[in-house]
This record gives structure tokens, sequence and C-alpha cells, in this order.
């Protein structure tokens, strides 16, 4: 069993939802990274989506794209990113680590060696946010022979014969963009999101996380109702972006952001 | 290594998934999957529909004015001292470029589908022109996306397009050119998924862009095919045409590539030189990669971070390339080579002093190495340049390089 089906199957015994925050590694510098990713497991995180910095972000909004370069301007590359990782495995061995990211990087250091270093490092799933399964078939594979969860995209506009493709092709959970758009855009319809999970939930055994459009407890305890987990992203890279300079004053926002969530998200639960 | 092209094997390409060889594919986030599937599944329909042909043939022989003349440039061809240099008039299409045969296409397949909204990216403005020149004809609202950075170097195009009714959103983000452009196009389309068709500019982009802009192109090398026979009295031995996404060159070369006896060549922006690192040649000096939807020869580092491009031209200020020219590459059937920024000026004013025709800076990297590869071959051999659009938009920059206040 990977660490991420661990994650979510204790969770799921206990009754309760994953809260799966998002940053981008070498945001705002590449030395705050690991010491961030403590302070969000600290504030209740239960998997981690760590964004793997790219020139070209085409999915994602403005916050996130400034993340990157921000990230950039200090050459954040993957393979500091994976060296983030493997010393936050020093004194985490417990909290699943996602890299979230463009498949450009990967191939411009080898799918291979990538996954070699990914395993290696304690990274415990891969999304590839331009890499539909039609064209993984070389990506895939590697990951999955590393025990490495391959995770994929659902969005509103999957087709019911691609939801069950696309759940077959991934392992850990899937993740719903929960509306079209790029991240951080506040167009959300929990209605609509409620009854597209239930709907996958149907047609997958796997864990269904969401995100997009998530900001606050309210929003998070919403969309937990219905699904397995909730995605965290752009409020916490706005949070990073407005307190760059002050690194203590950081950690306090971030953990004044997600505490809330957390509860509200565990409260759905007695 | 060359390998011979046939009919049969052309027809495969791009495989049921969009692949040219190793090139191409769909690379996108899933919300944008099942438009891209919808328009492939309608395309295929509409390409053999012949009511969808007659439109798109009457459109480009009524409101573009083809076919374009093949020219014979008499005086160059002095000039320069070696083969017959001949040249395909695309700055006479309406609009003055290339661009718009595929906007004129794109358009109706919007139409076919319904959608009432259409946004698209460009660099030069060019690409932009043509598309808000076919909403105003159909009545199509019309969002354009262009680097602020080419905003700048290119005003009067940007004029251009607020004056046919689109609306410029000019792109801050990353390198402020084409690429940005593009990207903020995505975005837009990813939100705005379920009314808007994205008229995409050149032959990249994920599948089936780069078939579909290929097939609207193809009309320039099917008329320089005909008219080279007829008035040549034989088919070219070189084509020659300048790529930034390339779809002026694949346009030219496609009808061709069974034709083992032409020679094709496709002119990348040398920019300062490709030594230097400042240039816009992926094909060139760059390596395979996956953006905007496909996996093609791209400018990047050793990262994996797409890199900064310059180019004098700013359609040709674009790191990657359509896939069918970097499987052309690789096959060896077609040449791909650089000129530098300098050397395209020279070209720019050779042919408006010689034969009174003011190229694009785009086309005058074409130019420029046509005078050099004609200069080497024989009087009866045939050079055609794809002219792919006239100059009047790059005359500031041009006045800017000579120091001249406008």
């Amino acid at each position: 069993m990977s660490r991420i089906e661990g994650v979510l199957k204790s969770l799921k015994g206990q009754g309760r939802k994953a809260l799966i925050p998002f940053i981008t590694a070498g945001d705002p510098s590449p030395d705050q990274t690991v010491d961030l990713l403590h302070t969000l497991v600290e504030a209740g995180a239960d998997i981690i989506e760590l964004g793997v910095p790219f020139s070209d972000p085409m999915a994602d909004g403005p916050v996130i794209q400034a993340a990157c370069e921000r990230a950039l301007v200090h050459g954040t590359s993957l393979r500091q990113v994976l060296g983030m990782v493997r010393t936050f495995r020093e004194t985490n061995t417990t909290t699943p680590i996602v890299l979230m990211g463009y498949l450009n990087p990967m191939e411009a250091m080898g799918t291979a060696v990538f996954a070699d270093l990914a395993a290696e490092s304690g990274v415990d799933g891969v999304l590839t946010v331009d890499l539909p399964p039609e064209e993984a078939d070389e990506v895939a594979p590697l990951l999955t022979a590393r025990n490495l969860d391959a995770i994929f995209l659902l969005a509103p506009t999957t087709s019911d014969e691609r939801i069950r493709a696309i759940s077959q092709h991934s392992s850990g959970y899937v993740y719903y963009v929960s509306f079209k758009g790029v991240t951080g855009a506040s167009n959300i319809n929990v209605e609509e999101v409620a009854g597209k999970v239930r709907h996958i939930h149907e047609l997958t055994a796997l864990p269904v996380a969401v995100g997009f459009g998530i900001r606050d407890a309210g929003t998070a305890a919403a969309v937990g109702r219905v699904s397995d987990g909730v995605i965290v992203g752009s409020v916490l890279v706005n949070t990073i972006a407005q307190h760059q300079t002050d690194p203590a004053q950081l950690k306090r926002a971030l953990t004044d952001l997600l505490h809330p969530m957390r509860e509200a998200l565990d409260g759905l639960s007695s | 290594m060359s390998i011979k092209l046939t009919d049969e094997m052309l027809s495969m390409l791009p495989d049921t998934r969009g692949h040219f060889g190793d090139y191409g594919g769909r690379f996108v986030s899933e919300t944008l999957f099942d438009s891209l599937e919808t328009l492939e599944r309608e395309y295929l329909r509409l390409k053999k529909d012949p009511q969808f042909q007659a439109q798109f043939d009457k459109d480009l022989a009524d409101y573009v004015g083809r076919p374009s003349p093949l020219y014979f440039a008499e005086r160059l061809t002095k000039v320069v001292g070696g083969a017959q240099i001949w040249l395909k008039r695309e700055d006479l299409n309406h609009t003055g470029a290339h661009k718009i045969n595929n906007t004129i296409g794109q358009a109706l397949l919007a139409n076919f589908l319904g959608k009432k909204r259409v946004i698209a990216e460009t660099g030069a403005g060019q690409h932009g022109v043509a598309t808000a020149t076919v909403c105003a004809r159909l009545g199509l609202e019309c969002h354009v996306f262009m680097g602020a950075e080419d905003v700048k170097r290119q005003s009067l195009n940007v004029f251009r397009m607020k004056l046919l009714g689109a609306q410029v959103h000019a792109v801050t983000s990353g390198t402020r050119t084409l690429k940005d452009a593009m990207n903020d196009a995505m975005r837009d389309w990813v939100t705005n998924v379920d009314d808007t068709f994205y008229i995409i500019g050149t032959v990249a982009g994920p599948h089936p862009y780069p078939l579909l802009v290929r097939d609207f192109q193809a009309v320039i090398g099917r008329e320089t095919r005909e008219q080279s026979l007829h008035q040549a009295g034989k088919l070219p031995d070189a084509l020659v045409a300048c790529v930034g996404g390339g779809s002026n060159a694949i346009g030219m070369f496609y009808p061709f590539l069974t034709d083992e006896s032409v020679q094709l060549y496709g002119v990348e922006a040398g920019g300062l030189g490709i030594e230097t690192g400042q240039h816009a040649a992926p094909l060139s000096a760059g390596r395979p990669g996956v953006l905007h939807g496909n996996r093609t020869y791209l400018m990047e580092d050793e990262n994996g971070q797409i890199s900064g491009t310059h180019s004098v031209s700013a359609g040709l200020d674009y790191p990657g390339v359509g896939p069918e020219h970097s499987w052309l590459k690789d096959i060896g059937r077609a040449n791909y080579v650089s000129v530098t920024d300098e050397e395209a000026l020279d070209g720019f004013r050779k042919l408006t002093r010689i034969e009174g025709i003011m190229p694009a800076l785009e086309t005058a990297h074409a130019v420029a190495y046509a005078m050099k590869l004609a200069a080497g071959m024989g009087p009866d051999e045939v050079v055609v340049i794809n002219v792919s659009g006239r100059g009047d938009k790059d005359i500031h920059t041009v006045a800017q390089m000579d120091g001249i206040e406008l």
C-alpha cells in the first residue's frame, strides 16, 4: 500500500476528510520550502501537493504563475525540488508528498531518471497537469514500477467513458477540477461540484479530492461533505506572496488560514 | 538521412492521436480534452463535406483574392546571378499575409460548431488582424491576446484590430511575447470553453490544430505547384519559407513532400546569431520537449524551463515550432537554416529596392536565405520564396534600427 493510499484509508476509517494544501517549491525562496512543508503539516495537512515551478504554467492563474516566477528567479530546478523532499523526509516519514507540475521539466531531466530520483527522495505521487493518460504510456509505468502514484485530473467536461478510463490509469486518488477555468478563479458552484463528485464516486472506487476555488472554511466544508479531500492552493500561495519578506509572519498566516479549514472538515465527521 | 515519402505514408499522418512520428500529440489539461475531441471529430467530418470545402474555396477566391500570383523576380535574379527567383505573393492577400487563409477556414468551423465568441493569440499582429477581420465579417465577438512587448512594437496592427472591433488584451506575464500570449489564450479558453472557439494562428498547439491549420494553408503550395509548372515550365527546385510556428512554410511545403526533386528550406530567426543564444531557432539549436499542447523542438534551458527568444521580427519570436516541421527535420525531408536580424534587414532592403516589394520582416528571413541559396545554383533552376506577408507593419522597426524617428 502506498503512503497516499494508507493515509486516505485511515482517514476514511475515522470518517475524516483529507486536507491537501498546495504550495510552489522555491516560493518565496528555495531555503524556506522545507520549513513551510513542516508548517503545513503542523497546521493540519494530511497530504501536500508541492508545485514544481515552470516558466509557462498554462493551466494556472496569475497567483500561481507569479509563484513560479518567484521560484524561478532563484533558479529553482526539479532536481532541487527533489532535494527539498529528501530533506523533509529526514524528519517526516508519514505525510505524503505529491509533486504537481508540467511535463517539460521532467522530460528535460529524463523521465526514468526523474522517476528514480523521485522515489529515492521520498515523493509519493506525481500529477502532471499537461499529461493526459493518452500521452502517459511512457511515464505512468515508470512511476508505477517505483510505487509512485500517478494522479490524473478529471474536469467538469470529462465524459463518463473518460472518467472510467482515467480512473483505471490512476492510483492514490483522482483530482477533480471543480470548474472550467484556471487555478485561483472563484467561480466554484458547490452544488454542481457535489452532483459531479457523487457521479464520479459511482464510476470509480478511488478516493476523489477536489481542487480549484477552495479558499476558506466554508468552501472547504461544503466540498469536503461530498468528497474525500479538498485541495487548497491559490489562497495559500497568495498569502506567501503577501508575507514573502517575513518568514515568521508567513508561517503564522498560513497556519491561521489552514486551521479553520481543518476544524471545518473535522466538524463534518462529528 | 532522407526517406522517400509517399502519398500513402502522408495519409497516415498525423496518426489518430495527432502524432507526426515522435512529435505533436495532445498535451493539455483535462478540461480542454472534450473540446479538442469535438473539434477533431467535426473537422474530419467537414473536411470531406463538399459544401464546407466549396464555401472555403469561394471565400478564398472572393474575399481573400486567391489565387495569389507567382511572380518572376527578374531583376533580383539578375542581381543575385544564379537560379531564377520566383515569389509566391501571399502579401497580396486581403489583410496582407498568408494568415487569412487559416482564419477563414477556422471561422467557418466556428460557425458550423455554433460558437459565437472567438479568441486568438498573436505575435506580430498579422494573425490577430486576420482573426479580427473574419470575426467582423461573420459578426463574432473577438478577443486577441498579445504580449505587451509586441503591443509596443506593433502598434499599427493593434489599432487595426481595434478598428475591426476586436478587444486586444496585452499580456504582461513571462517574456511578454507570443508564447505568453498563447498561455493566456489557453487560460481564457479553459475558462470559456463552452461558447468559445480558439483560432490558433500557426501549425502548433494540441491536435487537431497542426493538422487543420496545415490543411487550410496548403492552398499556398497547391497553387505554387500548378503555377510553377505552367509559368516556369517545371516544378521548383527549391522552396524557401520563414519558420516561426511554421504555418506559411508547411502550407508551401506540404503539397511538394512527395516530389523528391524539390528541396525544402525553412528559415528560422537567427537573431543576434545562433552562437549568442539570442535567437528564435528551435530547429537549428533546440531540442525536443513539450509546450503548448504538443511535443516539438523547443528552446529551453537544461532544467526544462522555456527560454526567452530574440528576433527583430515579432512573428518569429517563439520558442517552439509546429510538430510536423520537427518530424520533417528528423526524417531529413526539409532543411532548417537560420539567418540573423542583420541579414534579414538586408533581405528586406534588397527586395524593396530591387523589386519594389516590401516584405514583412518575417518574410525577409526567407528572402535573405534564398539569395544566398540561388547564388550557388544554375540559371535553369527555380527557387520559389514564399512572400508570407507585406512589410508595412514593420516600417517603424526598420526606421528605428536606422535611427530614424517617424
